[in-house]
């Protein structure tokens, strides 16, 4: 009996974990979308890589942003830029240890040429770059974020 | 006071050209650079040359490292018909201890570059010619003995497996210049590594 309960409890938290850091795959169409959501959450779209050292570095704050600020409208989404055949080896190990609880996609459109300028034709395709946008306003930053310019690019963005 | 104002939006114009870097067209940027052999390398050094691809990459970017036989693969088939690969590494080493003079000689020992390795210590060239990231092709032209950029941007559209590539970007440009055409396209994106700098 005992035994059992620990084997429902092994299951139940290898769920937990797995379903928290799962990764979806999305393409160009759907990231296009992505971008262009009209409502009223404030959307933070960060694109990343785990190979990218400033990424790795600024990757907390948006996870911090994530849990902070979910219950007031604003949607962190860690957009991957990691190679499709990297997820099971590096991009899941990678976030388990940095325990990411924000969406993760990964794009495996790799024509980057045809669809970087639809999300903002001011990126040059040089990561960490993160687009905070909502119904009003639209912001794309091509550049490593502090907490703070994080934090206050959300907070401007959201008045 | 008026004299002020207009001097320093002109100072203002000429800050904004000179960082908003190279474009198709425009007359590319001389350098005198250091190579992984000891010797110092100019684009001037090419005049003699249909032109130049100048690719800006380094030692730990990962699409520096996809790219790097296709790197190789373009000097060996493009140097003869006049287009040879120089490549320079523009990032800080304090910030990518990777990058340092030393570890740009065993890469290209370890890899055989067939083609100059340059270090731009000051960071002057990158930000001259506007690349952005790693790798960055700048493809010149020599037009009468003078270099003007012909086409700027990715090498091919797939920088995961180049058995995948459908478009050769850098390819088709020098195809077109030999031709006696403009590339076209005579720009592309793609995702790379940031170039590394402390300001």
């Amino acid at each position: 009996m005992r035994y059992s309960i620990v084997i429902i409890l092994f299951y139940i938290f290898n769920f937990a974990q797995s379903s928290a850091q799962s990764v979806k795959e999305i393409d160009s169409d759907a990231l296009k979308a992505l971008t262009y959501t009209m409502n009223d959450t404030t959307y933070v779209v960060n694109f990343w890589a785990t190979w990218c050292s400033p990424c790795v570095k600024e990757i907390g704050y948006f996870e911090e942003l994530h849990r902070q600020r979910e219950s007031e409208k604003v949607k962190v989404i860690l957009v991957s830029l990691d190679f499709p055949k990297q997820i099971d080896r590096r991009v899941i190990p990678f976030l388990k240890e940095k325990e990411i609880t924000a969406d993760v996609l990964l794009m495996t459109d790799l024509d980057y040429n045809s669809w970087i300028d639809r999300i903002d034709p001011s990126w040059s395709g040089a990561i960490p770059a993160t687009l905070i946008y909502n119904k009003e306003t639209r912001v794309f930053l091509e550049q490593e974020l502090t907490r703070d310019e994080l934090f206050n690019h959300v907070t401007q963005i959201k008045q | 006071m008026k004299k002020t104002i207009l001097t320093s939006v002109l100072a203002l114009m000429a800050f904004m050209l000179v960082n908003a870097g190279l474009k198709p067209g425009d007359n590319a940027v001389e350098f005198s650079l250091k190579n992984v052999d000891g010797t110092s390398v100019s684009l001037s050094d090419y005049a003699d040359q249909k032109g130049v691809i100048v690719v800006f990459t380094c030692n730990p970017c990962p699409f520096s490292k996809a790219y790097e036989q296709r790197i190789i693969s373009l000097h060996l088939s493009y140097a003869d018909q006049g287009f040879p690969v120089v490549a320079i590494n523009p990032n800080d080493v304090e910030i990518s201890p990777d990058d340092t003079m030393d570890k740009m000689k065993a890469r290209a020992e370890e890899q055989d570059y067939p083609f100059p390795y340059l270090k731009d210590e000051s960071q002057e060239v990158y930000k001259a010619y506007g690349a952005s990231k790693t790798p960055h092709i700048f493809l010149l032209q020599n037009k009468g003995g003078k270099f003007k950029v012909a086409y700027i941007g990715a090498i091919d559209d797939n920088a995961m497996d180049a058995a995948e590539v459908t478009s050769k970007y850098v390819e088709k440009a020098i195809a077109a210049l030999i031709s006696g055409s403009n590339p076209d396209p005579a720009t592309t994106k793609a995702i790379g590594c940031t170039i590394k700098t402390k300001s």
